[in-house]
C-alpha cells in the first residue's frame, strides 16, 4: 500500500483522466467498452475514498498548518516562479473529495443509456472529475486555478453537445460567468503571489497557506482597503460558482440544457467549489475582511434562501424547480459560514454534503421521468402515484430529504446552520427560516400534482424505475437517510478542521 | 567596440544561409522547367532550417556589434532569429499543403517569403536608424508581394494595395520622426542618440519624433489605431501569408519596438535591474492606453466577424495588445513576458490558421458557418483547432494561459492594476468569439456531412504545433529559462 498510500490523492485526481485517454484511444464502434472503462475509472476513487476516510486523522486541523494537512504530496513543479504540485486533505476537503468519488461514479452509470458519441462524452466526464478532484485536494493556488478552469472546458462541451434544445445558449452562459469569476480571481492570485512571501525561503509564493499567515503580507496587502478589494474579487468568483443572487442567472439554463448526469454532476460538486474555495481560501487569507463583510453575506445567503424558493415555487418546469431548489440550498451554506461560529461552519459544511447527495437524486429522479415522458411539466402529469409507486417512493424520499424533513441529513444541516447563526444575526435568520416554510411548499406542491390526484390517462402505461436507475439512487437515499440519523461519522470528519477555521477566522478580532 | 564588415561576416551565417538560398531559388526559377514542381518549397525549407541551425549554434553572449556598428548579435537577437525562422518553417509547410497557391508560381513565391525572412533577421537586429529603416522595407515591400500573390482576385489585389498605401503612409511618417532624432542628434546610431537625448531639453521634438517613431512599428504590430490594414489584408492575402504576417513580421515589429524604445528613450538601472526613463518622453504611459485600446478594439470588432480569417486578424490585434502590456513596464521581466508570449502565439496561432487552410482546401470557404458539423465531418482537425482556439482565449492547461500568466504578473506587480482589469475582462469576452467557432464545429449539426480527409501529412504538421501548445501550458520552465535569457539586450 506505499505508493497508494504516498500518492492517493494524486491518484484520485488522475486516474480518471488516464481512463479518458484510453478511452480516446480505442477505435469507432466500442460503445460498451467505452461505458465499462469509464465505469471502472470512475470506480476507482471510491475505493480510495473510503481508504482516505478510515486512514484519516480527525484530531489535527490543518486548514492554515502545512504539516497538519494528510496525504500530502508536495513537489517543485515550475521551480523559476514556485509554482509547486502540493496537495494534501484536510476536513474541510475530505467530505468533498468523498462526495465527488460517489457522484461521478454515479453520474457515470447515469448515463448509461446515452449513445450519441459516447466516445468523447465518456473522455469529457472523466476530465471534468480529474477537474474536481484537483479543485478540492490542491494547496497550490496556482494548481488549484488550473483544475479549476479545466473543468470549464468538459462542462461546456457536455452542455453544448448533449444537452436539451437551448444547449448552446445554456453552454456559452455558463462558461462566459465562470471565465469572468475565474479571471478576477487569476488577478487577486498574482496579487497575492507578488505581496507576500515565503517565510522560509523568502520568495514569492503560490502556496495558499503561506498566505493565510497574515505577517508575510506586505504593506500594500496590509491595507485594508485593498484587502477588501482582493477579498471581493475571489468573492466574485466564488459567488458566481454557488451561485449566489445576483451571480445565479446562468444555473437555471445550464441545468435546464444539461444531460441528467450532467446536472448531477453541476449541482452535486461543482456549486460546491464555491462554498469550498470561501472556506478554504478566502476566509483564512482575509479573516479581517470575513469578519467585516460577515452581515453582507449572511443577507445574500438568506435572499439566496428565499429567492430561489420563491422561483422554485413558479416554477412549471420540474428541472428548473430542482435547479432552483439548489440556489435556495446554496443559501443555507452562506448563512452558516457568515456566522462564523462552530455550529454554523459544521452546519454550513454538512449542508454542502448533504445537499450534494439529495440534489443528485432530485436532478436522477427527473432524468428518470424525462427519459419516459420526455417532457417534465410539473402540471403535465397527475396521478403517477399509482402507475408507477417505486419511483414515487424515490421521490417521496429524495423530497422530504431535500425540504428537510427530520430524519434526513438536510434537517441535521439545516438545523446547525440555523443554531450556529441565530445568536449571531436574529432578524435574518428569522427570515431565512420563513424559506424553509416556502420550501416545504413547492416540494409538496409539485408532490401533489404530479403524483397525487386523477391519473392523466396518457401516463397509464409509464414504465417503472429499472434497476440501473435504482442503483444510481439507493446508495444516495440510504446515505441521506443514515446519515440523518447518525451525522456523527460526517460531522467528526470535519468537526476539527472546521472549529479550526472559525478560530483563525476569530483570532484577529 | 564594432567589428568591422569583413571580421563581421563570420557572425552574420544565418543571414547568409538565407541569402545563398534567396539567390539559389532565382537559379532555379530561372532554369526550371515547372513553375509548380516542390523543388522550390524543398529547397527553401533545408535553407530556412539551416539558417534556424546556425543561428542555435551562434554563441550570442558576450554580445557583438557587427559591420561598424549597424547590427548586433545579442540574445535578443538571436531569439528572434529563431522565432521568425521556426515561423518561416511552418509556413512553408502551410504553402505546401495550401489549395490556392498550388497553381501558382512556386519559386517567386518562396523567393518573397525569404527575403522577408532576411528581413526580419536584419530588423531584430537593427542598432542603427538606417538599417532600421531598410531592414523595414525589406520585410515589407516583399509582404506586398505576397499579400497580392493571388493574381486575378479581387480580395488578393484589394489586400496589396490597401497594404501599400497604409505601409508607405506609415513609414513616411516613420522616416519623417527618424530624421528628427538625426536632426537633433547628430547621430544614426541607437545607443548614441539615446545618450544625446539623455542629455538635452528638447522635449516636444523628441515626442513628436517618439510618436512619429511609434507610427511605424504600431503598422507593424497593428496596433490599434494603426490596424485597419489588417483585416482587410489578412482576408485577402494566400492564407499562409495571412498566418505568417500575423506571427512573424508581428515578432520582428515587437523586437525593434523594445529594441528601439529602450535604447533611445530609456536606460539600464545597475541597481534595480529594471530600466528607467533617460529622456522627458514619458512613452510608457501612451502605450499602455494604447495596449488597453488596442486589444479593446481587437476583441470587440472581432465578435461580429463571420470570415474566420477576419475574425483571425481582429483576434491577432488582440493579442498585440496583451503583448504591449510587458512592453511599458521597463522592466526585464516585462520583455521577458513578451518572449515567452511570442513562443507560445506562434504555435497556437499558426495552428488555428493552418486548420483554416485545411478546411478551406475542401470547402473552399472560410465562413464560419461552413465550419459546421466539423467536429464529425474531420474530428482530429477539429479538435485540434479547438486547441488553439482555447489556448488563444487563454484557459488552462493550454500555453496561452501560461503567457497571459506571466503578462498579467509583471502588470500587478508594478502596480498597473487597470491595465490588468482590462486585459483579464478581454479575455472573457475573446472567449465569446473563439468560443463562438467551436460551438459551430461541435455544437451544430454539419450542413454537408461529407467527411473532410487530413493526409497523413498536414495531420503532423498539426501535431507539431499542438504538442507545444498543450505541453507548454503544464511545463514551461525550459522555455521560460531561455526566454529570460533572451532579455539581454545590447547597450552600448
Amino acid at each position: 500500500m506505499g505508493f497508494i498510500d504516498s500518492h492517493i490523492l494524486s491518484l484520485m485526481t488522475f486516474l480518471p483522466l488516464a481512463g479518458g485517454a484510453v478511452i480516446l484511444c480505442l477505435p469507432k464502434g466500442n460503445d460498451n467498452l467505452v461505458k465499462i472503462i469509464a465505469a471502472v475509472a470512475s470506480f476507482f476513487p471510491i475505493p480510495l475514498a473510503a481508504r482516505l476516510w478510515f486512514a484519516f486523522d480527525q484530531t489535527v486541523g490543518g486548514v492554515n498548518v502545512a504539516n497538519q494537512f494528510q496525504f500530502v504530496e508536495h513537489y517543485s513543479w515550475i521551480p523559476s516562479i514556485n509554482v509547486e504540485y502540493f496537495m494534501g486533505a484536510d476536513g474541510i476537503s475530505m467530505p468533498m473529495l468523498v462526495l465527488t468519488a460517489l457522484i461521478s461514479f454515479l453520474a457515470v452509470i447515469g448515463s448509461w443509456e446515452i449513445n450519441k458519441q459516447i466516445k468523447g462524452y465518456m473522455a469529457l466526464l472523466l476530465l471534468l472529475e480529474t477537474g474536481m478532484m484537483g479543485v478540492f485536494a490542491s494547496l497550490d493556488f496556482f494548481l488549484f486555478y488550473v483544475f479549476w478552469e479545466v473543468m470549464l472546458l468538459p462542462m461546456y462541451f457536455l452542455i453544448g453537445i448533449w444537452g436539451g434544445p437551448r444547449k448552446e445558449y445554456a453552454a456559452i452562459k455558463f462558461f462566459l460567468y465562470t471565465l469572468l469569476g475565474s479571471v478576477l480571481m487569476l488577478l487577486v492570485i498574482l496579487a497575492l503571489y507578488f505581496n507576500t512571501t515565503n517565510p522560509e525561503t523568502g520568495g514569492h509564493t503560490f502556496n495558499m497557506l503561506h498566505y493565510m499567515t497574515q505577517s508575510v503580507h506586505n504593506a500594500w496587502l496590509k491595507d485594508f482597503d485593498v484587502r477588501i478589494l482582493l477579498f471581493l474579487g475571489l468573492f466574485i468568483g466564488f459567488a458566481i460558482k454557488v451561485p449566489l443572487f445576483p451571480f445565479h442567472t446562468w444555473l437555471p439554463d445550464a441545468h435546464v440544457e444539461a444531460p441528467t448526469a450532467i446536472s448531477v454532476i453541476l449541482a452535486g460538486i461543482l456549486l460546491k467549489m464555491g462554498t469550498y474555495g470561501l472556506m478554504r481560501i478566502s476566509f483564512p487569507i482575509f479573516p479581517d475582511v470575513t469578519v467585516w463583510f460577515a452581515v453582507p453575506m449572511a443577507i445574500l445567503g438568506v435572499i439566496n434562501i428565499v429567492y430561489g424558493a420563491l422561483c422554485a415555487m413558479a416554477q412549471s418546469d420540474l428541472k428548473k424547480m430542482v435547479a432552483y431548489s439548489s440556489v435556495s440550498h446554496m443559501g443555507f451554506c452562506l448563512l452558516g459560514m457568515a456566522a462564523l461560529t462552530p455550529a454554523g461552519m459544521v452546519g454550513a459544511s454538512f449542508q454542502m454534503f448533504s445537499h450534494g447527495m439529495i440534489t443528485s437524486m432530485l436532478f436522477f429522479l427527473v432524468g428518470v421521468v424525462y427519459d419516459r415522458a420526455h417532457h417534465r411539466d410539473i402540471d403535465g402529469f397527475g396521478g403517477l402515484g399509482a402507475v408507477v409507486p417505486v419511483y414515487t417512493f424515490f421521490v417521496a424520499v429524495a423530497f422530504f430529504a431535500s425540504l428537510g424533513l427530520p430524519g434526513f441529513s438536510g434537517f441535521v444541516a439545516e438545523a446547525m446552520v440555523f443554531i450556529g447563526s441565530f445568536p449571531v444575526f436574529r432578524t435574518i435568520v428569522i427570515v431565512a427560516a420563513s424559506g424553509i416554510i416556502i420550501v416545504a411548499a413547492f416540494h409538496l406542491w409539485a408532490l401533489q400534482r404530479v403524483f397525487l390526484g386523477p391519473l392523466n390517462p396518457k401516463y397509464a402505461q409509464l414504465e417503472e424505475i429499472n434497476a440501473r436507475e435504482i442503483f444510481c439512487l439507493a446508495p444516495l437515499a440510504l446515505l441521506t437517510l443514515y446519515f440523518g440519523v447518525n451525522p456523527m461519522p460526517v460531522l467528526n470528519l470535519m468537526s476539527t478542521s472546521l472549529l479550526k477555521l472559525v478560530d483563525v477566522v476569530k483570532m484577529v478580532i | 567596440m564594432p567589428l568591422g564588415n569583413l571580421a563581421s561576416l563570420s557572425h552574420f551565417l544565418p543571414e547568409l544561409a538565407v541569402t545563398a538560398t534567396i539567390l539559389l531559388l532565382v537559379v532555379t526559377h530561372v532554369v526550371g522547367k515547372s513553375r509548380q514542381s516542390a523543388a522550390p518549397a524543398l529547397l527553401s525549407l533545408a535553407g530556412v532550417g539551416a539558417a534556424l541551425l546556425l543561428t542555435a549554434l551562434q554563441p550570442s553572449a558576450p554580445g557583438k556589434l557587427l559591420f561598424e556598428g549597424m547590427v548586433a548579435l545579442d540574445g535578443f537577437a538571436v531569439f528572434f532569429k529563431a522565432l521568425t525562422a521556426l515561423a518561416t518553417i511552418v509556413v512553408i509547410f502551410m504553402s505546401m499543403e495550401s489549395a490556392e497557391l498550388a497553381d501558382r508560381s512556386q519559386a517567386e513565391y518562396y523567393i518573397f517569403l525569404l527575403s522577408v525572412l532576411l528581413g526580419m533577421f536584419l530588423l531584430s537586429a537593427s542598432t542603427d536608424i538606417v538599417m532600421l529603416y531598410l531592414s523595414l522595407e525589406l520585410v515589407s515591400i516583399p509582404s506586398y508581394l505576397l499579400a497580392g500573390y493571388l493574381k486575378g482576385e479581387g480580395k488578393s489585389t484589394e489586400a496589396a494595395t490597401k497594404y501599400v498605401v497604409f505601409g508607405a503612409t506609415a513609414s513616411g511618417v516613420m522616416i519623417y520622426g527618424l530624421s528628427l532624432l538625426f536632426g537633433l542628434t547628430g547621430t544614426t546610431h541607437l545607443g548614441e542618440i539615446g545618450r544625446a537625448l539623455a542629455l538635452g531639453k528638447a522635449t516636444t521634438p523628441m515626442f513628436l519624433a517618439a510618436v512619429m517613431v511609434a507610427v511605424g512599428f504600431g503598422y507593424k504590430i497593428a496596433a490599434v489605431p494603426f490596424h485597419m490594414w489588417s483585416p482587410d489584408v489578412y482576408e485577402g492575402a494566400p492564407t499562409p501569408i495571412t498566418a505568417f504576417l500575423s506571427v512573424g513580421p508581428k515578432a520582428a515589429g515587437f523586437a525593434i519596438l523594445v529594441r528601439f524604445f529602450y535604447t533611445v528613450f530609456a536606460s539600464p538601472d545597475a541597481a534595480s535591474g529594471a530600466w528607467k526613463l533617460s529622456s522627458s518622453v514619458d512613452w510608457t504611459v501612451l502605450f499602455a492606453v494604447l495596449s488597453a485600446v488596442t486589444m479593446s478594439v481587437g476583441n470587440l470588432v472581432a465578435i461580429n466577424q463571420t470570415n474566420v480569417k477576419r475574425l483571425l486578424a481582429y483576434s491577432s490585434i488582440a493579442h498585440a495588445g496583451y503583448m504591449l502590456m510587458g512592453f511599458v513596464l521597463l522592466t526585464p521581466d516585462g520583455i521577458k513576458a513578451i518572449l515567452f508570449y511570442l513562443v507560445v502565439y506562434l504555435f497556437m496561432n499558426l495552428g488555428a490558421f493552418y486548420v483554416v487552410i485545411l478546411v478551406a482546401n475542401a470547402t473552399r470557404s472560410e465562413d464560419i458557418a461552413d465550419y459546421s458539423g466539423l467536429g464529425t465531418r474531420a474530428p482530429f482537425a477539429a479538435v485540434s483547432f479547438a486547441i488553439f482556439l482555447f489556448a488563444l482565449t487563454g484557459i488552462p492547461p493550454f500555453s496561452g494561459f501560461i503567457g497571459k500568466v506571466y503578462l498579467f504578473a509583471e502588470v500587478i506587480n508594478r502596480g498597473v492594476y487597470w491595465l490588468a482589469l482590462v486585459a483579464a475582462i478581454n479575455s472573457v469576452v475573446s472567449l465569446y468569439y473563439y468560443a463562438r467557432i467551436i460551438k459551430v464545429m461541435f455544437l451544430e449539426d454539419p450542413k454537408d456531412k461529407s467527411e473532410i480527409a487530413v493526409p497523413a501529412f498536414p495531420r503532423a504538421v498539426l501535431c507539431l504545433l499542438a504538442v507545444p501548445t498543450l505541453v507548454l501550458g503544464v511545463y514551461w520552465e525550459p522555455v521560460i529559462r531561455v526566454a529570460a535569457n533572451s532579455v539581454k539586450m545590447l547597450v552600448f
